[in-house]
């Protein structure tokens, strides 16, 4: 899919806001957007979220033959990729300018800068040595992937533990995490990368441009840098013209940056290692955002039901089945039928029992709707009692449905339970 | 049926199944009008979205997903980039799959010799004329009557974001309690198109820059605390 097209409007915008010294997210000129590192169960494995730009990296290791060239010296080995997830426009499996850019840009700070020592993944001169690899995966882009990558490569390879081995004459033996504590990556140094941004040919310059300013923006310099002040790479891209004092001028702030974000590192890092040593919830499912889409719903209000529940136990418990006997039903016609005598409703008058009292009551409680639109629609039977909502059916073929709408309607845990049973009790008729 | 009313407001998943009407005979089943969401699966109608299901009387059920890929659906308003002028027709980009195809005839007034005037990059806001799975969309920026009524290419000096779907339509709604709210603040001029894209515009680019951060950290917000942004703002900022 194609990248979505930045319009004038936000071009003009943009540059204005810049001109008044204002960003689109509200930093400030040489700000930083938040940086939040969570680490995986695994060791060497972490994300790095930088503002909503978000990287995943991994670090595996591996048992390779090591380069003619270089026997004694471990393989590095960094790739980082940009899939579709992390924007529309990042095509699968293509190496666009931008990813190859980013990927030499990776190696030159990590590798060419010697920030891990190589020798030390020796295992046997000349035939065995650890191959480190490092993969990143782009999860969200928003801009300054590099800075975010460089971030999370050096986390990960801060974090990672490599199985440790042991050479006895010719023989070498892995250990595996159970039989030796697995051992840390030996790390000179931590070169992380700071992108600066230069607007109207260098004229305005930003620390950590999101999406929307990478757009906009005449030329990038990034450097990297550790947190000695040592230079481990400098690059510009962009092709504009850059004054001597400008470049010193950034590699100033990046020093301060890099000084700010290694001390975040080291936190995280220690606060990781002290959860793991305390047996503490760790992981990225624990360091997740709780954002609920149903923050603006309406909660229903409570209605207090147990109160009710009770009473109506209280009740059923004291009630005793009515015992006399319903005259058998005279059917007039289909759909109307008689018992007993009379066109009026003798709900009260023929029952002065304490036990249809209760039965009443309950009734009551429970639910008023359920006895309204038995007068109305002048049903021909719908019986109940007080146990239980049991329904007689008398004309099944016509009001079966409307039968089964009442049942679910009276009483929600045996509505489903009562629809097609037959009467057990006797019960009051109601016309 | 019952069982389809009591889950309105609730969080439902895909493959959810809504509603059992088998057990009934033909012409005793109660009808509902399947919103976006849902589909029909023979007898049943089943969930397609993760989202709120929502109701509206008498029949009407759609479910309130969150997302922020914007898939066209025909008849609704959306603020476009027009990325190119080919021939006769422009090619906007709405944030869907696929550029939509703008006629030049579609706007007020204009003629075959009265061609309206839009440059590459402007802000269009449009209706959805044709928006089928397989398709190029079709946009129009007339009514039926052949009235702009608001539509056309706007867009000077304001600000264009996006934002999800889900807070889009929050902000469409008649009284929407965000708008209001941000009302009461300061004088600001806002399109807002259901493909998720707002243009703000206020008096400085500061103001502008407020009521956009504010919009788009607002949807994940309670009432409560987006008012208690809101008095903070209005005190230190105004």
């Amino acid at each position: 899919m194609k990248e979505t097209p930045l319009s004038n409007c936000e071009r003009l915008f943009l540059l204005q806001a810049i001109a008044e010294k204002k960003r689109v997210d509200g930093r400030q000129t040489f700000d930083y957007r938040n940086i939040k590192i969570t680490f995986g169960t695994d060791y060497g494995c972490c994300i790095v979220e930088l503002g909503k730009t978000k990287v995943l990296a991994q670090v595996s290791c591996e048992l390779v033959a090591p380069k003619s060239n270089r026997p004694t010296e471990g393989v590095l080995f960094f790739n980082l990729e940009l899939s579709p997830m992390a924007s529309p426009s990042f095509e699968p499996g293509r190496h666009s300018e931008l990813l190859v850019k980013l990927n030499r840009l990776l190696e030159r700070c990590f590798r060419n800068s010697k920030c891990i020592d190589t020798e030390s993944l020796c295992v046997v001169s000349g035939e065995k040595v650890w191959q480190i690899r490092v993969d990143l995966h782009l999860l969200n882009h928003d801009g300054n992937i590099m800075d975010a990558a460089s971030i999370a490569a050096i986390t990960a390879l801060c974090h990672f533990r490599r199985p440790d081995v042991s050479v006895i004459g010719e023989e070498v033996t892995v250990y595996s995490v159970d039989e030796r504590d697995p051992v840390p990556l030996c790390i000179h140094h931590m070169p992380i990368c700071v992108s600066f941004s230069f607007f109207q040919q260098g004229t305005f310059l930003l620390v950590d441009p999101n999406e929307r300013e990478e757009k906009v923006m005449d030329g990038l310099l990034v450097i990297a840098m550790n947190k000695h002040r040592e230079i481990c790479t400098i690059q510009s891209s962009g092709g504009i013209m850059l004054l001597k004092e400008q470049v010193l001028r950034c590699s100033q702030i990046a020093g301060v940056k890099v000084t700010e974000i290694t001390e975040l590192i080291q936190k995280a890092l220690e606060n990781d290692k002290k959860i793991r040593k305390e047996g503490g919830k760790f992981g990225f499912a624990e360091s997740l955002p709780n954002q609920r889409i149903t923050a603006f719903k309406i909660e229903g209000a409570p209605v207090n039901t147990s109160e009710v529940e009770e009473t109506v136990e209280e009740i059923t418990h004291n009630t005793v089945p009515p015992t006399e006997i319903v005259p058998s039903p005279i059917l007039w016609a289909s759909g109307t039928a008689q018992i007993g005598e009379g066109v009026l409703n003798t709900w009260e008058v023929e029952e002065p029992h304490e036990s249809e009292e209760a039965d009443d009551k309950s009734m009551e409680e429970e639910e008023e709707v359920s006895t309204t639109p038995r007068h109305e629609r002048k049903e021909t039977v719908i019986l109940s009692d007080s146990e239980e909502e049991e329904v007689i059916i008398l004309n099944p073929d016509k009001t079966e449905k409307k039968f089964q709408k009442q049942a679910s309607n009276l009483h929600e845990d045996t509505a489903s339970g009562s629809r097609k049973k037959k009467k057990k009790k006797p019960s009051q008729l109601v016309k | 049926m019952s069982s389809t009313k009591e889950r309105v407001g609730c969080v439902v998943l895909p493959g959810d199944v809504l509603t059992c009407g088998s057990e009934l005979p033909e012409g005793k089943r109660d009808k509902l009008i399947c919103g976006p969401g849902l589909r029909r699966d023979v007898d049943d109608v089943v969930v397609c979205k993760s989202g709120i299901l929502r109701h509206k009387e008498p029949n009407l059920y759609w479910v309130d997903s969150q997302q922020t890929r914007y898939v066209p659906a025909k008849g609704e308003g959306v603020i476009g980039i027009v990325t190119a002028k080919s021939g006769d027709v422009f090619k906007v980009d709405i944030g869907g799959s696929e550029l939509a195809t703008l006629s030049y005839l579609a706007f007020e007034g204009a003629t075959k010799r009265n061609r309206p005037n839009v440059q590459v990059g402007d802000l269009v806001y449009s209706q959805l004329i044709i928006a089928n799975k397989d398709m190029e969309p079709e946009l129009v920026c007339i009514d039926s009557c052949g009235r702009a009524n608001g539509m056309g290419v706007f867009g000077a000096g304001g600000l264009l974001f996006k934002v999800s779907l889900g807070l889009v339509r929050k902000l469409l709604l008649p009284q929407s309690e965000v708008i209001q709210d941000l009302d009461s603040m300061f004088p600001f001029e806002m399109v807002v198109g259901m493909n998720g894209r707002i243009w703000v515009k206020s008096r400085s680019t500061q103001q502008t820059l407020i009521v956009a951060n504010l919009l788009e950290s607002c949807e994940h917000m309670t009432t409560a605390q987006r008012r208690d942004v809101l008095r903070r703002l209005s005190q230190n900022c105004l």
